[in-house]
């Protein structure tokens, strides 16, 4: 009951000042719900806010998070759908990519970066590069493991006077390479300005059929038994890692007719060996700037030291 | 938090206590769910890393082909590697390979019960690839400082719900690979000073 009362008063607060509910009135709506007709509690609460915010004319954009929201790091976001206020830069700003938006691109602050995205009907001031605001009132979203930020109606922009300097989130991870996925070694990606994208049979997701350009990457795992971290080799850390040039991973694929066996030498090269690398963060991968091969002899007395003094 | 699917971690464990996980479960009633076996330190497991010794490998498929590798610890204990058609990579691996070679497997356990009953623990490789000794001596050390920590949450007194299930499901001394930790560290100990003994 007491977690009832608590989400009743969650909502209570985010009507108090359109509204004259209350928490009792809350807490029986979704009473209803979740006890007598077994509706999970999200999904009550959905409902039960729904319905006071038809009551009061609102939309959910309106919402907020009813004040007092916290202010919040980069790196710290790691749950969708929460309000937040943050001070960030807009380091880069991309190309909208539909009439929805009205400005996409990187913001970020000491802790790491992390993408926004500003709908067009919100009616926002512009957010020019290199310039550093206080955002309040954004939601956090988040997309196959990764987060991102948006702004709505309600968000309030102020631009600040200092400067930020914009953590890279960089981390360092070791353990045994223990997976190279899809998509690895010779690949070839969209040539169309701006794109990049890898193409699958020749195809781009975005541009069709084109003629694309070779690269070399590696989309691997590392496993120190435990945790796992995704990584990605770009090809200048492909080649430092295997050996293997994209123009003599080019005559390996010729000769076969077949890029495929690229990566299976790649595989046979690297897969099950240990490794270091450090490197930025991005979404749930770490981006390979630095790589040492784990491969001078270990020391078993420290760890012998210790397993006899268990 | 994130809906995306996670990746199984490679345990690292030695032979004494994998060829002893005999008991598998479920987290859910979904087909696809993933299968553990439970290691008898109190940690499930889906996936596996293995780097060990290469000692043999033999076609012990009837109509198709189908490898087996017997893979050793540094106590002398056997990890099973069985690979068919459905590994393409590994069965070519194994094909191609001549014992005696350092190899690392990652790999997932599976179970089978013998017309005997008992329960016998084998590992359905994912990769397995030709390494050299450091990386195995590497894979000890690391090895053991996992079976020791496990063997740590174990003893204490928060136990969490895979060590409450190793002590409902096994009747076996977590003591037999705290020993298997140890002998295997004094082996690389042992290596090492023969090495430095010899000019």
């Amino acid at each position: 009951m007491t977690d009832l009362r608590t989400h009743a008063e969650e909502i209570h607060e985010q009507f108090s000042d359109q509204l004259e509910i209350d928490v009792e009135d809350v807490e029986s709506r979704l009473d209803t719900l979740v006890n007598e007709y077994k509706v999970p509690l999200e999904e009550a609460r959905r409902s039960v806010t729904n319905g006071y915010l038809d009551e009061a004319g609102m939309e959910r954009d309106d919402l907020g998070g009813g004040g007092g929201n916290e202010h919040v790091e980069l790196a710290d976001i790691d749950t969708a759908e929460q309000w937040v206020d943050v001070t960030a830069k807009v380091v880069d700003l991309w190309e909208p990519r539909s009439d929805s938006i009205a400005q996409v691109g990187l913001l970020g602050d000491e802790s790491g970066t992390i993408k926004f995205t500003k709908w067009a009907k919100s009616d926002l001031p512009e957010l020019e590069e290199e310039h550093v605001y206080d955002l309040g009132n954004v939601v956090t979203d988040e997309y196959q493991g990764n987060y991102s930020v948006k702004l709505n109606r309600t968000t309030t922009i102020e631009e600040v006077e200092e400067d930020i300097e914009v953590g890279d989130d960089t981390r360092t991870v070791e353990g045994a390479l223990v997976d190279i996925q899809n998509g690895s070694g010779l690949i070839k990606r969209c040539p169309e300005e701006g794109c990049t994208r890898v193409l699958q049979n020749g195809r781009c997701s975005e541009h069709g059929e084109v003629d694309g350009e070779f690269d070399l990457r590696i989309k691997g795992v590392l496993d120190d038994g435990n945790e796992v971290q995704e990584i990605i080799f770009d090809q200048e850390a492909t080649e430092e890692l295997t050996g293997i040039e994209l123009e003599e991973a080019k005559d390996m694929a010729m000769d076969a007719l077949d890029t495929t066996v690229v990566a299976d030498e790649m595989r046979a090269a690297t897969l099950g060996r240990y490794y270091r690398v450090t490197g930025p963060t991005l979404g749930r991968y770490v981006l390979v700037n630095d790589l040492e091969i784990l491969d001078e002899p270990v020391d078993a007395e420290q760890a012998l030291i210790k397993a006899r003094s268990i | 938090m994130s809906s995306t699917p996670t990746r199984e971690v490679a345990r690292r464990v030695f032979a004494r206590e994998f060829n002893d996980a005999t008991y598998t479960f479920k987290e859910s009633d979904d087909e696809r769910a993933p299968v553990y076996v439970l290691l008898p330190t109190g940690a499930r497991a889906n996936r596996i890393f293995v780097v060990g010794t290469l000692t043999e490998t033999e076609d012990v498929g009837e109509d198709s082909e189908y490898w087996q590798g017997r893979i050793v610890d540094p106590n002398g204990d056997t990890f099973f590697v069985y690979a068919g058609q459905y590994q393409p990579d590994a069965a070519a691996t194994l094909r191609e390979l001549e014992p005696p070679a350092y190899v690392s497997v990652v790999g997932k356990p599976r179970t089978y019960e013998t017309d005997e009953g008992d329960v016998n623990v084998s590992v359905r490789p994912e990769s397995i690839t030709s390494v050299d000794e450091t990386t195995r001596d590497r894979w000890v050390v690391e090895t053991a400082e996992r079976t020791l920590e496990r063997i740590k949450r174990f003893e204490s007194d928060t136990a969490d719900e895979y060590v409450e299930m190793a002590g409902e499901q096994y009747d076996l001394p977590v003591e037999n690979y705290r020993r298997a930790a140890l002998e295997a560290l004094e082996s690389l100990e042992d290596e090492e000073t023969a090495a430095e003994a010899s000019p």
